[in-house]
């Protein structure tokens, strides 16, 4: 139920993110959903792709710092107090949310939120009793 | 292995008689040919015959690297351009370059000591040596390949630059033994990693010879464990003959022994020019005592260092120098504390999450010296995680702080962002206008 999430290590240097979204246009990759985390120094640039390993390959032998991290998308009702009821359910169980960013596209009727998550295969396990759907990476892929 | 028996751990009084001998030759001829040196010592009260033991050394005035820029290209030369066999100069990167001349007598003992350095490091006549210090003007290449040849070792005169050719070279012809500057090994290994060439497994190299920048000895073990060598620091500056002026020996690796029958070691305070004792660290000065080319009495090395004399495992009579600490100019000021690059170095080497490749900014904001350390993360270990690296930061900079005493921000750079050098690294950028 994990999907794979592509993060470059980009330095704050005027350019250098258009090589990326360059890299990965030549190679013919689409971007599902990206979130960029900036500090003063550097950025790290989050990813998930429609091909993952070829995005991850593309990236390396452009001379980018690349990392593959396992993440979560996790089908949050498009309504008020939809995501507040996924976050309490996270919260009663103690587990601790790194970062989260959400997907552009819906899927159905609902919105689509990726998590960070230390725990992730408890992280599964309750949201999945709670009945909250995740979705498998396949199809976060595609969507 | 020792290649000269009889000077290399002849005893220390046997040594020092030979020393003051060829001391006062050396004095004798450079008064009498040499006009800036006659100028200096009459400007001194000093005259060839007052040395009368090594211990008068002290009298006679320093040269510096500014006395052979201001007698550019042969003002210092002793003898006549016809006895010159060969002419090398420094690269001039900080001003004029200076000009060294070599008599045929003068490339003869380069070439023996040389062939010392070679065999103190454990290299013999069956070796094969990969020679990446470049070839030219700069005393690298051509001294250790005179070495090679006298040692009777093969030699392979690859000289700098052209990389992934040289990994080639080194994986077919298989040489034993890697010459070059310390940086430059590890860009080795970096691009044989790329070309998927595993140092240790596909390469033959057993000992790399590194020298002509400083280098810490954290720098000492990560090269020996990326490369799977042993890995021996050697010590020479063309103004006093090249490379082989002094080298470690593989027994003790442990301080560089100096070929004291041609040289004499003094350290110095670098502010009041004082003669510091044994054990104490100041700057290098050197007086050549067999040169005829160009001899030099009493030469400001401006590297710093310390003597020692207590005897060596591997039968050396010979002074040690501590490595290189760094250069009295490279020594950065920065809010009134003494720092050189090299303690930097010492304290990013124990990062396994980032690279041996940094650059030190200083920089002035409001009377304020700024020090940033930029430090390239290594591909293995990035976290995609905010804070980890910050944390990483944060921890460097603490270590930082610890050791010089001042406060600094590190930056984490992408890998392969910061210059590759094939001669000597570039450590330090200064912006401050002073």
């Amino acid at each position: 139920m994990k999907v794979i999430q592509i993060s470059v290590f980009l330095e704050n240097r005027a350019g250098r993110l258009a090589e990326v979204t360059k890299a990965l246009a030549e190679a013919d990759i689409n971007i599902r959903a990206l979130s960029l985390a900036d500090t003063s120094d550097f950025g790290i640039l989050r990813l998930i792709v429609n091909n993952t390993e070829k995005a991850f390959e593309v990236l390396k032998d452009n001379g980018f710092t690349v990392g593959k991290t396992e993440v979560i998308a996790v089908e949050v009702p498009d309504r008020p107090g939809g995501l507040a009821a996924i976050m309490d359910i996270l919260a009663k169980e103690d587990i601790n949310v790194e970062y989260m960013y959400a997907f552009v596209q819906q899927s159905g009727a609902n919105a689509v939120i990726l998590f960070r998550i230390n725990e992730l295969d408890k992280a599964v396990d309750v949201l999945t009793k709670n009945g909250v759907s995740v979705l498998p990476g396949e199809k976060v892929y595609q969507l | 292995m020792i290649y000269n028996d009889e000077y290399e751990t002849m005893p220390r009084e046997a040594l020092e008689a030979i020393q003051l001998r060829r001391l006062r030759q050396t004095v004798e001829r450079v008064y009498n040919t040499v006009p800036f040196y006659r100028k200096r010592f009459d400007e001194a009260h000093v005259k060839p015959e007052d040395i009368k033991s090594l211990d008068d050394l002290k009298r006679l005035p320093f040269t510096t690297k500014q006395d052979m820029r201001d007698n550019y290209p042969f003002g210092l030369f002793a003898v006549p351009m016809g006895q010159i066999v060969r002419i090398h100069a420094s690269s001039g990167t900080t001003g004029k370059p200076t000009v060294v001349g070599y008599t045929r007598r003068d490339i003869k003992v380069w070439s023996e000591l040389m062939a010392r350095a070679l065999a103190a490091a454990g290299v013999t006549q069956n070796d094969i040596i990969h020679n990446a210090y470049g070839y030219g003007l700069f005393t690298g290449g051509l001294g250790v390949h005179y070495g090679a040849e006298t040692l009777g070792a093969s030699v392979i005169p690859v000289s700098g630059g052209n990389t992934k050719r040289q990994i080639t070279i080194m994986r077919d012809f298989r040489p034993t033994v890697l010459t070059c500057t310390p940086s430059y090994s590890l860009h080795l290994a970096e691009v044989a990693q790329e070309m998927g060439v595993d140092f240790k497994k596909d390469l033959a190299i057993r000992v790399g010879i590194f020298g002509a920048e400083p280098w810490s000895e954290a720098m000492r073990q990560e090269i020996e464990k990326k490369l799977g060598i042993d890995a021996v620091d050697i010590y020479g500056l063309s103004e006093i003959m090249g490379p082989g002026v002094a080298i470690e020996c593989i027994e003790a690796k442990n301080g560089l022994h100096i070929f004291e029958d041609h040289f004499i070691p003094e350290i110095i305070d670098p502010e009041t020019g004082e003669v510091l004792p044994y054990g104490e660290t100041g700057e290098l000065v050197l007086t050549t005592i067999t040169k005829e080319g160009i001899p030099l009495i009493r030469y400001r090395t401006r590297d710093i260092s310390t003597l020692y004399k207590e005897p060596c495992r591997c039968g050396r009579t010979l002074v040690r120098m501590a490595r290189v600490r760094g250069r009295t100019d490279d020594m950065l000021i920065v809010r009134g504390v003494n720092v050189f690059p090299s303690q930097i170095e010492s304290i990013l080497m124990q990062y396994e999450e980032v690279a041996p490749h940094y650059v030190i900014i200083v920089d002035r904001k409001k009377a304020l010296d700024t020090l940033e350390v930029q430090v390239e993360i290594t591909q293995q270990l990035f976290s995609d995680e905010v804070r980890k690296l910050q944390e990483l930061e944060g921890k460097i900079e603490k270590d930082i702080k610890e050791t010089l005493g001042i406060s600094c921000k590190v930056k984490l750079v992408e890998p392969k962002s910061i210059e590759r050098s094939v001669g000597k690294a570039k450590r330090v950028i200064d912006k401050r206008q002073l």
